[in-house]
């Protein structure tokens, strides 16, 4: 099986003035080619200091990852990192926002343009092009902040929490279609989220952390009785609430 | 389409055409009625008009200052001081500030001499700048300078420190660097700060220009103002105080106008 990420014994400790934190610890996992793996865990259990290393923003203390074999130091164009927040521009038209890593990689080539406005295209964006990111949704402001994303060809895309702005309705619904469009794009994903029953229905493997330091306590693997599996008829299938009350369990969470 | 508009709206509409209306002829006339009674009070001798000046004095000087052709000279020197010392606080406060920010190291380092610098009333260090600059545009261009630059750099400093760390943590997942940040989100995201820094600024720099004039120059409305203190002519000081106003006045609408022409693009 190719693992285009692999985790090795991945550890970080912050210092501050206070004394010294661990905020990860022993972290060893791998994500095999166009999988969709979530990490679970309660708040403060370092799932964003995790992603942070992925993505090579962060150095961690102790340990390696390698990203399709290679070790990582520094940010890689093999990475698409998506926020909490869609964080458009407002002064960028859907476009300039779209075109922006490709600008910032200094890799905005006539195919390059021309790839963003078919993205644009498909995911029903195009007549919006010219406009300014607040006279869109939520939801196609979210759309846009992934096509951005999308449009510097990565092979993994990291999802730091991308729905936790929205409310619930727009974020079952932003759900579908970010799925929709990462299996389209056939890409990895690795999906960071305190939100047990947004990961069980996005991704084929649940990794659940611990309490500070973060440790992986258990995998679950996710196999739904559902064709055509989108995350709004996961939550239907039957096995769900079992996977759910499993992973909560897990979670242990106190008052 | 205005046979669709209901007649509440009519009405309402007509309302507030009305209470604009108002609000212009009341300003109006207080302006008319504070001129006239001036006027009237002078002639009348109820105020000693050697003291107070009256309108039609003012206009008087204006004419003679227009025939004797130094009312532009005197207009459009203060003016260029008072531009050229703007310009100049607003990009070096900009370009201070950007520093700041490159290097936290920097700015922790400078901070208390910010403090001090910021709290210092810095029309203290007018005969300084004469001594060293000499008495000339020069030093009240620096004086003006003095005054405005250090607001500059605290007010576009916050405006850069103010934005959503995440919005930086994005340009670094595309691999982007430093300077990426700084033309990419910074600057452009700091765009209203920097207007509204402006338009402090343009207040402040009149300040500069007229302590500056006051301390050493040989012409200028500030020059106008205490020469005319001096010698005990009220007219002149009048005067050119009310053509201070003016000026002044104008140029924030010209900063108002550029921030217009600039946003016009853009949605609000």
């Amino acid at each position: 099986m190719n693992h285009v990420v692999e985790v090795h014994n991945v550890g970080m400790k912050y210092q501050s003035l206070n004394g010294e934190i661990t905020a990860i610890e022993n972290i060893d996992f791998s994500v095999r080619e166009g999988e969709f793996v979530s990490i679970v865990g309660p708040s403060g259990c370092g799932k964003s200091t995790l992603l942070s290393i992925i993505s090579g923003l962060l150095p961690s203390t102790s340990g390696t990852v390698l990203l399709c074999g290679e070790k990582v130091s520094g940010t890689s164009p093999k990475i698409g990192y998506m926020l909490q927040k869609d964080h458009l521009f407002d002064w960028r038209t859907i476009y300039q926002n779209v075109i922006l890593g490709l600008e910032i990689r200094k890799t905005l080539t006539p195919e390059a343009k021309e790839q963003a406005l078919k993205l644009l295209r498909t995911y029903g964006l195009y007549e919006f092009k010219d406009k300014y990111p607040n006279q869109l949704s939520g939801g196609m402001r979210q759309r846009v902040a992934l096509i951005r994303t999308l449009v510097t060809d990565p092979q993994i895309l990291l999802l730091d929490e991308p729905f936790s702005a929205l409310d619930y309705q727009t974020r079952l619904m932003v759900n579908d279609d970010i799925y929709a469009i990462i299996k389209q794009e056939n890409k990895t994903a690795l999906l960071v989220t305190h939100d047990i029953s947004e990961s069980i229905s996005m991704a084929d493997r649940v990794i659940l952390l611990s309490k500070r330091p973060g440790t992986i306590k258990s995998i679950y693997d996710i196999s739904l009785d559902s064709e055509n599996r989108t995350p709004l008829l996961s939550r239907e299938a039957p096995e769900f609430r079992h996977i759910f009350q499993e992973i909560w369990k897990g979670l242990d969470v106190h008052v | 389409m205005s046979n669709l508009i209901s007649q509440e709206h009519q009405g309402y509409l007509q309302r507030v055409r009305l209470e604009k209306r108002l609000i212009w002829l009341i300003r109006l006339l207080i302006l008319i009625v504070a001129l006239a009674l001036w006027e009237v009070c002078a002639n009348a001798e109820l105020v000693d008009p050697f003291i107070t000046s009256q309108p039609s004095r003012i206009l008087k000087t204006i004419v003679r200052l227009y025939e004797e052709g130094v009312l532009f000279q005197h207009i459009g020197i203060t003016c260029l001081e008072a531009v050229i010392g703007f310009v100049l606080g607003t990009l070096l406060g900009t370009m201070v500030a950007i520093c700041l920010w490159w290097s936290e190291f920097l700015s922790k380092v400078v901070e208390p001499y910010l403090v001090v610098l910021n709290s210092l009333p810095k029309i203290a260090l007018g005969p300084i700048f004469i001594v060293w600059i000499g008495a000339g545009p020069a030093a009240i261009i620096v004086m003006t300078l003095a005054i405005s630059l250090i607001v500059t750099v605290l007010e576009v400093l916050n405006g850069f420190l103010a934005i959503d760390g995440d919005k930086i943590k994005l340009i670094q997942t595309f691999g982007g660097t430093k300077p990426q940040v700084l033309t990419k989100v910074l600057l452009p995201a700091s765009f209203p700060t920097i207007i509204n820094a402006l338009k402090i600024n343009v207040g402040l720099s009149w300040v500069g220009v007229i302590v500056g004039e006051f301390l050493v120059s040989k012409a200028g409305l500030g020059y106008l103002i205490v020469y005319g203190g001096q010698v005990f002519k009220l007219d002149l000081v009048m005067t050119s105080v009310i053509i201070l106003g003016v000026a002044a006045t104008l140029m924030y609408q010209g900063v108002v106008f550029l921030e217009k022409l600039l946003v016009k693009n853009k949605p609000n």
